[in-house]
Formats: structure tokens, C-alpha cells, sequence
């Protein structure tokens, strides 16, 4: 069976909610519907017009309901219709995206939908992750206790100057300011207010940490016949990938893990680039700590290891730059955890189809959208562009 | 021609209890070096892997990250996780063998479902806002369905012992397998206690540990490693309303609807076997009726999850015992069934044929 066999796949449309820290106004229901609406208006089309639902989400616990897909079924249209439910820890949302692709290209559907969410504020995602497994290390404060190590270990190898990280949260947060669903909108935010914001993990800053959203993403993905019968552009998938190593074991690189390098070159190999930094116009990296942006950068080749602050500090990755990483604000704006993937992906389709409004990079013709989860251990990520080929 | 076909499977014991973590390794690792037994293969040979599980059956966060340690994930492998019965994540990595991106594939499930108290966990699979609260566990709306179908006269007491008897006593060759007997009769069944009126202990699978995995590969491949590939000739799920108070809980609309799509009861086409994943007497007998299955077909020959439930693994095993039944000869035509969810919600059927 050769990947000739593969169809061709296209987002046809995208939605996201208004992210906040808590959305008291909604059900989790009321959440993924108020994205899947917006995202079947941006492509033209109604429930009935789709054929399957992939739901994705990050764990359970976060809510407290044990996979709310079940009770999701009606809300997002899928009586009668196969629906599945992925969770691949922090990448769940790029998964989402990933699975949806497959079996648009794998000839099974013709329109799914992608749902991803969390609504963080009807539990408690700390409490959540700070459980005490046997024989597994323990979280204890969270994701930025478990990562400030990494990037620790990064500004160390690399010898970056240490304020990369605060110019990474000013261009985020700036960015942010630019999307009206932003959760964190600060656009008078300065290097010097980073800097002078409390410590939490040194070295990650409060105003280098992701916040805690209610939030969802929502993405309408079609055959060519879908594409082609679409009135509005779309957004064609030229590759997807996904690699996951264990958390721990001896000789596990946290700040450039292999997995997602394996990932990176996998996916430039299947969209047929050479070089990412020339031929990628716009990427949408998952970066919850500020640091990850040059971290990530170096892990999917944009720079070469130990050179990706640079692009950083030279202001390559504002928009107007050589790279614009994350114009919509990022991870640093707005994290409703499950959702946070598919945002990613989304953002980085609305940059191609040319529907980003204030932060649309001029010009994007192909972009990178990424999804990292677990102990930097889960990666998915997907190459979109304009045209088909 | 079909794409692709089941090549192995293996399931570890069905145990009320295990000692092992949650996270399923000590079940995953013993199971995962019997497939590779069965066909040659290593871990290496392997492009895409596919698990199922939950977290909160495992009281935790994550649980599957952990699980990962069974594979030996290094160098990095392309995988993925639902959050659902095995059966699905063998659906996704059916779909990665289709688009080409991968040749070989294995999907694995497992649970401890004595890690906590099961009828009570479940219980937070309901609407989190109006039914959840209430804690209507899983065995008493599982019963509130047995009673609707009783007062219609879809199906009597004494049919659904029977279903207890017969998957009771052919789980006595099945040697991993949970409870086995040869030796219940109905009368005796019926005069025993109930559990939750109108079901008694034998109305409900047991409680057990468990994992299960199974093994695809695109046909030239599976025509190398395995002599009788088990042929996917129909893999389909739905899903039905997640309001128990919207549907009608005697009947498996989405059941029927994977049944349909997946030729399960195409004219002519009948299968000899069916593997049902149901964990109650009645709901066998709702999907004999939804599946259109006729008498002639043995139904769960591996006992059933009468003699098993991992949850989460149960249903991958349901598909992986069709395919032993296709793959050792004594079935040309076969169908492996999972559910999930509260009354048989969700939905898989998978036709597996020898030719």
C-alpha cells in the first residue's frame, strides 16, 4: 500500500471562544458549542454537514468529569455519528488535529470536526497534577516547577543572555493584545514590567507563565471535494507528525528532546521543505514558559542548537520578522490546556487562509502549527499552506 | 481487497485484582512480548502504536504517559491514546495503516478497575451538572435498563441467566478468562440475591484487571507474518445520546448503525461468530437484536465480558478473540464488538474475514 493512497485534506474553517479564566457564563458544553458554531460559520457549513467528531482534552481530572465526550454527544452534534476522544497529555490539541487529518486522508469522511477544550476553572489543574504516583516523580507545583530546570539547563548550554525569556513575553503578550480572544491583552506591557514581575521558578517570571483559561478550539477539516466546493479559502495540509518518548530514562535530553526532533524532520520530510526557516512564513509554536520559544525553535531546526535565542533577541520572530513565532499571543496569552494545541493549528490555517484580522502576518503562504505535551515528550504539529501542493 | 488485517493478539490474565501499578505496565509488558512472539516482530517494526485507558479509572493524571514504558519508546515512536476502550485506539491505528503512514500497527488497552470503586467512578461519566450528582452508578442504570425491558417483554429473567450460563461455561477453555463454570443452572441463578433488582451477580460482569493488544498490518505485509490473516472488512463506532432520559434504553440505535455500515448483517453475509462486549446479561441480547444477529451465529465463544471486563481493555479483546477465531481456522467470517459509556451509549463493530 503506497502513500499515494493518501487523499487530500484542507481546513475548511476555524473557531475559537473568547478565552478567559473562568467562563461562568457557560456549560463545558455551552464552551465547545460557542467554538464549533463560529468555526462552521467560518466555512459555511451546519452540523449536519459533518460526518465525524474527534473531541480532544487534556485529563480528566482538570473538570472532574470522566470523559465528557460521552455527555458531550448531542452538544456537538455527533448522535448517530462515530466520535472519538483523544488525550495525549499538553499536545492533545495538536493530536486532535492529527487524528482528524487521518481520516479525512485516509478516505473515511468527508468533513470532521476537531473539538478540543478545557475548562479549567470548574477544578483545579494544580491539584490535579500535583497526585503522588507510585514509581513516577512527582509534579509537585505544577508544570513551571517541573520545567524551570529545562530552561535552566538551556540558558546554560546555550548562553543566552537571561532576558530572552522577558522579550519573549513582551512580544507575546503585545501580540495578544491584537486578537480579540486573547485571555491576556497587555499591550503596554515592557521589557523593564517583566522583569520586575515576581520570580515563580527561577528563572521563569510571573509574566513569563501561561495563565489558566476556559477555553475552545474548533476546526472544521474536508476532502479536496470539500476544499474545492468551498466558497471561502482554505487552509490545505501538506504534512502532519507525531513522536512520543518516555519521561524519564537515562540519557533523556529535556531542553532538545529527541522526540521532537524526530517529529520536526519528519514533517519537513513529508511537506517537502528543506529549510524551514526560509520556506515557513508564520509558526504557531506551543510555548507555555517564555524560554520554550528559542527551545523549540532549535528543536525543529529553525536554528541551528544552542542559536535559536538569537532569532529571539534580533526581533526575527515579531511579526514583521524573519519568523514570526506565535502572533496570536500564544500559549502565554491564552492556555485552556486541551484546547491550547488545536489553537496552534488553528492559528496557524487562519494565517494561510488569511483570516488572522489584526495579527495576520502579510503574505503567509505556509505555516507551521505545534503541540508538546507530558515531560517534553509528546509532540504532533502539521505544515498548512495555501495551495495544495 | 481489504487494506489491511488483524495478524495477532494476546490478553493478559482477567484478574479481580492485581498487585501492579495502575498504569498497566506490569500487564502491558508480558502481553506486548507474546504478539511479538506470535509474528517475529519487534518493537522496532512497529510504526504506529495506539493506546486506550482513562485517568480517572487509574485515580490519576496521565496515566497512559507512564504506560509508555512498556513500549520502550526510545529512539521515539509515532503513537497516540484515546480516551476510550482499546477498540478505538485500534480504529485510530487502523485509519494511520489506511492513509499509509504506517505498515504495521499495535493498539493496546488496559485497566485497573480495582483500583477504585468501579460502579461509583463511573458514575462521572453522566452529565456533570443534573445526573452526575445524584451518583447514579453504573449497575443500577444498567438495571433501570433491564427493568424497562423486562416490563415490555423484550426479554425475560430466564434469558438473560441463560446468556450468564452459557458465557460462564465457555469461558471454562478459555484460559484467562475470570469466573468459568460449567456446572450453573438457571433455576439455581435465579434464586440467588440480587445485586440491583432485576439484576443478580450473574447479570454483571465481574470487576477485573486487564490488558489486551492487538497487532495490524497493511495486506502485504500481513500476508508475510501471519498464515491466515484475519481480513478488516468493516470497521465502524456511533454514538448515541448522552441524555439517558432522551433515549429509548431497550434498544442500541448506534449499535445497529455501526452494524449496518460495517456489513455486519449484510443479506447472505451472516458471520459465524460474534464477540459482544457486553457487560450485562440484557445488553447481550440488545445487541444480538440491534446487530440483527440470527440464532445460528456462536456469540462471545471466549465467554464474554461476563468472564472479564478490563475496562478499557475488554472491548480491543472482544475484536482480538474474532480474529483468533478467523486466524485459527474455525471461523471464516467474524465480528468483534466494544461498547462504552453509560447503557451501551457508544458503539464499534469490526467484521474480520478469512478471504
Amino acid at each position: 500500500m503506497a502513500s499515494a493512497d493518501k487523499q487530500r485534506a484542507a481546513v475548511l474553517g476555524t473557531g475559537q471562544t473568547h478565552h478567559r479564566s473562568k467562563r461562568p457564563d457557560v456549560s463545558i458544553a455551552g464552551l465547545c458549542r460557542e467554538a464549533v458554531d463560529r468555526a462552521l460559520a467560518d466555512a459555511g457549513l451546519e452540523l449536519a454537514d459533518i460526518d465525524a467528531v474527534v473531541v480532544g482534552k487534556a485529563p480528566d481530572l482538570f473538570e472532574g468529569v470522566m470523559m465528557p465526550e460521552l455527555y458531550l454527544a448531542d452538544a456537538l452534534g455527533a448522535v448517530g455519528k462515530p466520535l472519538l476522544r483523544v488525550h495525549t497529555a499538553g499536545s492533545v490539541g495538536g493530536a486532535t488535529g492529527v487524528v482528524a487529518t487521518s481520516l479525512v486522508q485516509a478516505g473515511r469522511h468527508r468533513r470532521v470536526l476537531a473539538v478540543a477544550f478545557e475548562k479549567q476553572s470548574e477544578s483545579n489543574a494544580m491539584w490535579a497534577l500535583s497526585i503522588m504516583p507510585p514509581f513516577s516523580m512527582p509534579l509537585l507545583a505544577g508544570a513551571g516547577g517541573y520545567f524551570a530546570p529545562h530552561v535552566r539547563a538551556y540558558i546554560r548550554r546555550s548562553g543566552a543572555p537571561t532576558h530572552v525569556g522577558a522579550l519573549v513575553a513582551v512580544k507575546d503578550r503585545r501580540n495578544g493584545a491584537l486578537n480579540p480572544y486573547a485571555h491576556l491583552r497587555q499591550p503596554d506591557i515592557t521589557l523593564e514590567s517583566v522583569q520586575a514581575s515576581p520570580m515563580l521558578w527561577d528563572p521563569v517570571r510571573y509574566d513569563e507563565t501561561c495563565p489558566s483559561s476556559d477555553g475552545a478550539c474548533a476546526v472544521v477539516i474536508g476532502d479536496q471535494a470539500a476544499a474545492e466546493a468551498s466558497s471561502r479559502p482554505v487552509a490545505w495540509i501538506r504534512a502532519t507528525s507525531m513522536r512520543t518518548e518516555p519521561t524519564m530514562f537515562a540519557g533523556k535530553d529535556h531542553v532538545n528532546p529527541r522526540a521532537g526532533a524526530d517529529a520536526g524532520k519528519a514533517l519537513w520530510a513529508a511537506a517537502g521543505i528543506a529549510s524551514p526557516i526560509d520556506e515557513i512564513d508564520v509558526a504557531e509554536i506551543y510555548v507555555p514558559f517564555s524560554w520554550f520559544e528559542p527551545m523549540w525553535l532549535e528543536n525543529l531546526g529553525f536554528a541551528e542548537e544552542g542559536k535559536g535565542w538569537q532569532l529571539t533577541e534580533a526581533g526575527e520572530t515579531a511579526i514583521g520578522g524573519r519568523i514570526p513565532v506565535n502572533p496570536s499571543g500564544g500559549v502565554l496569552c491564552s492556555n485552556p490546556i486541551g484546547a491550547s494545541g488545536l489553537l496552534r493549528f488553528a492559528e496557524s490555517a487562519m494565517q494561510v487562509m488569511g483570516t488572522a484580522g489584526e495579527h495576520q502576518v502579510a503574505g503567509a503562504k505556509t505555516a507551521l502549527g505545534h503541540a508538546y505535551g507530558g515531560g517534553s515528550q509528546y509532540f504532533s504539529m502539521w505544515v498548512v499552506a495555501d495551495t495544495p501542493d | 481487497m481489504p487494506e489491511a488485517a488483524v495478524i495477532a493478539f494476546a490478553e493478559a490474565p482477567n484478574l479481580r485484582r492485581t498487585d501492579g501499578t495502575t498504569n498497566g505496565v506490569e500487564m502491558l509488558v508480558p502481553i506486548f512480548r507474546e504478539v511479538f512472539e506470535q509474528t517475529g516482530l519487534t518493537k522496532s517494526d512497529i510504526g504506529f502504536w495506539c493506546s486506550g485507558s482513562s485517568d480517572y479509572l487509574a485515580g490519576r493524571a496521565f496515566s497512559f504517559v507512564s504506560a509508555v514504558d512498556a513500549i520502550g519508546a526510545f529512539p521515539p515512536v509515532m503513537e497516540s491514546h484515546v480516551e476510550m476502550d482499546g477498540a478505538f485506539a485500534l480504529y485510530e491505528a487502523w485509519v494511520k495503516v489506511l492513509t499509509g503512514e504506517a505498515e504495521i500497527a499495535l493498539a493496546y488497552g488496559f485497566g485497573k478497575s480495582s483500583a477504585g470503586d468501579l460502579r461509583r467512578v463511573l458514575a462521572l461519566q453522566l452529565d456533570p451538572y443534573v445526573v452526575a450528582p445524584l451518583w447514579p452508578d453504573s449497575v443500577s442504570i444498567a438495571a433501570l435498563q433491564a427493568r424497562l425491558g423486562l416490563d415490555e417483554n423484550l426479554w425475560t429473567k430466564r434469558a438473560m441467566a441463560e446468556v450468564a450460563v452459557r458465557s460462564r461455561a465457555a469461558a471454562v477453555s478459555n484460559a484467562r478468562a475470570q469466573p468459568a463454570s460449567d456446572e450453573l443452572e438457571v433455576e439455581e441463578l435465579l434464586s440467588e440475591p440480587y445485586v440491583a433488582d432485576p439484576l443478580h451477580a450473574h447479570d454483571c460482569a465481574p470487576i477485573t484487571d486487564g490488558a489486551a493488544v492487538v497487532v495490524i498490518a497493511a495486506a502485504d505485509r500481513a500476508r508475510e507474518l501471519c498464515e491466515r490473516p484475519a481480513w478488516i472488512t468493516g470497521f465502524e463506532h456511533r454514538i448515541d445520546s448522552g441524555s439517558l432520559g432522551a433515549r429509548d434504553l431497550t434498544r442500541a440505535p448506534s449499535a445497529t448503525a455501526a452494524g449496518v455500515a460495517a456489513g455486519a448483517a449484510a443479506a447472505g453475509a451472516t458471520v459465524d461468530v460474534a464477540e459482544l462486549h457486553a457487560p450485562f446479561t440484557h445488553q447481550e441480547l440488545i445487541l444480538r437484536a440491534a446487530l440483527g444477529l440470527p440464532d445460528s451465529v456462536r456469540i462471545s465463544p471466549s465467554g464474554g465480558a461476563l468472564a472479564g471486563n478490563p475496562m478499557f481493555a475488554a472491548g480491543l479483546a472482544r475484536i482480538g478473540h474474532a480474529a483468533r477465531q478467523v486466524m485459527s481456522g474455525s471461523a471464516s467470517r467474524a465480528l468483534g464488538h466494544a461498547t462504552s459509556g453509560p447503557a451501551l451509549q457508544q458503539n464499534l463493530v469490526c467484521v474480520v474475514e478469512a478471504h
